[in-house]
């Protein structure tokens, strides 16, 4: 296992007054990563801004949005809620860490099929979601599917094709009956 | 983020020293288990310990049986783990849904269940540092009251203070009538759960009746709560079907005998005051009683006797009486514990 030494490539501290560090070890993505860091670095300012793995997105930094959800110890969890000390000696594991070679993860490639996403901004943390998802065994129809992907949002409404995506990979077949519109397909027209 | 000392202690009697290192009472040294509630408010500056004690080391994330047959579910276990443990979803099912119908699944994942019972409140005007907010600066004023109240109290409020606590579980817990086991370097203790969370009163900054340096070990449930298992509904009504707090929600668990009548019932209301809102009183209206819709409107009636709202949030009681009702109609027919089956038209018959 390759082990590479970020401490002495840390970026100087814009705080002036000197900070102590603290010695944490990852393993990210397969690799291990020995850090010095200040307590308040989160889990998601680490990867994105000390380890330039910048897929994992800071949507809302507050546990609300998803767009950073990572895999500790293969469950997720919200990267930007998880103080890096706390993780000491935890394997994370990235959506830049879920592709063999140039093999994609079957979920990516279902996102890709199914048309799962428009601006793509989410679309790191639903797949991370949705890997996690997966290993808990908890989901078992496309409703629960739905249900158990509700802590990442999607502001550009791609949600249908991303339960489908994720159904797919499950092996969940579609719900029998398709859900009746709830609205007139027709942008302006008012039913009376 | 403001700076702040860190130490990870791998035993209990070291955090229990190391919580009182540096004590300081204007920045409180605070114990970090899922972080998914303390870490977010010191991003918002609403809390700023001089130091976290990282528990997270320590052993204490087991569920196990308690000697007289009950559960013992560790504090540092997780809600996800919780939730879906055997032992729990079927003795216990009500915390099961509760547990579920909380939060988003990577939170479930993160957070304890000690830190469940330690989150804050969501007002809006305690999370704004830059508003007036007596839970968050005692002796400031509560910007809530004549302001946007619609996820606000109408039980138990104060004029201090008109938060709401937020947790699903500790519904369920409420209703099941756990208890809080703490420890601190001063000895253990046990609190029972309707004595943990505490009404506002003119001291909104106090939560819990838990001192500063004391940590939750342990939460357990009575051999007796299983009895419920047959015929307990946590319903939770909010502004989106997933992943929002609580307008209300109640839990609901019931004994049946043989003949339907009701032996025992438990009913715990959230999302309406500073702690889970339990009234043994109304629940005694049910006991002996064959089930009715007359009957569980007496209910609610009684669970709301002095209810007040605010303005935006008055439709909170009406809400709230019919879900009371509706959550007896379907406790009296079986058990929901939202987690997904596989088979939608078992719950869907219940709802």
């Amino acid at each position: 296992m390759l082990t590479e030494n970020h401490a002495t490539a840390t970026p100087p501290s814009p705080v002036t007054m000197a900070a102590p560090l603290y010695p944490i070890e990852l393993t990210v993505n397969g690799t291990r990563h020995q850090f010095e860091i200040e307590t308040w670095v989160t889990l998601l300012d680490l990867l994105r801004e000390r380890m330039l793995l910048t897929g994992s997105k800071k949507g809302c930094d507050h546990g609300q949005c998803g767009a950073c959800t990572v895999l500790s110890n293969g469950r997720r969890i919200n990267a930007c809620l998880a103080l890096a000390v706390s993780q000491n000696g935890h394997e994370i594991t990235t959506i830049e860490g879920l592709a063999d070679g140039n093999q994609l993860h079957p979920l990516q490639q279902a996102f890709i099929d199914h048309d799962a996403l428009q601006c793509g901004y989410c679309t790191p943390g639903q797949i991370c979601s949705a890997v996690g998802l997966m290993r808990e065994g908890e989901a078992h129809t496309t409703a629960g599917v739905r249900e158990l992907m509700s802590g990442n949002v999607c502001r550009c409404g791609a949600y249908p094709q991303i339960v489908q995506a994720v159904s797919q990979v499950m092996g969940i077949a579609p719900a029998a009956q398709p859900e009746a519109p709830v609205r007139p397909t027709v942008v302006g027209t008012v039913l009376s | 983020m403001n700076p702040f000392a860190y130490s990870a202690p791998t035993d209990t009697d070291a955090a229990l020293v190391a919580i009182q290192t540096d004590f300081n009472d204007s920045m409180p040294n605070r114990f970090l288990a899922g972080g998914t509630n303390l870490v977010d408010l010191m991003k918002a500056d609403v809390m700023h310990p001089a130091r976290l004690v990282d528990v997270n080391g320590l052993p204490l994330d087991a569920i196990s049986e308690t000697a007289d047959g009950g559960l013992q579910l560790g504090a540092l276990a997780r809600n996800a783990d919780t939730a879906y443990h055997p032992w729990v979803r079927t003795r216990y099912p009500l915390l099961t849904a509760a547990i579920l119908a909380g939060a988003s699944p990577q939170i479930r994942n993160m957070a304890s269940n000690g830190g469940n019972l330690l989150q804050r409140t969501r007002c809006h005007y305690f999370y704004d540092v830059g508003v007036p907010c007596n839970k968050r600066d005692p002796g400031s004023g509560c910007s809530a009251i004549g302001g946007v109240t619609r996820q606000h109290a109408i039980l138990g409020a104060s004029s201090h203070c008109i938060a709401t606590h937020p947790s699903d579980l500790c519904v369920a817990l409420a209703a099941l009538g756990a208890r809080v086991h703490v420890q601190s370097a001063r000895g253990e203790r046990e609190i029972e759960f309707a004595d943990f969370h505490r009404l506002p009163g003119d001291t909104p900054q106090h939560d819990t009746t838990l001192a500063a340096d004391e940590l939750i070990t342990q939460i357990t449930l009575p051999a007796e709560a299983a009895a419920f298992a047959a015929h307990s509904v946590y319903l939770k009504l909010r502004d989106r079907a997933s992943y929002a707090f609580a307008l209300v929600s109640v839990a609901a668990a019931l004994q049946l005998d043989d003949a339907g009548r009701i032996t025992q019932a438990r009913i715990a209301l959230g999302g309406v005051a500073h702690k889970p809102w339990r009234k043994p009183d109304a629940e005694a209206l049910l006991h002996g009683a064959l089930p009715h819709d007359a009957l569980f409107a007496r209910v609610a009636d009684a669970l709301l006797e002095g209810a007040q709202g605010q303005g935006q949030n008055d439709f909170k009681i009406t809400l709230a009486h019919r879900a009371i009702i509706r959550v007896l109609q379907s406790a009296v027919v079986g058990t929901l514990t939202n987690r997904d089956e596989g088979d939608a038209s078992a719950e869907e018959s219940l709802q």
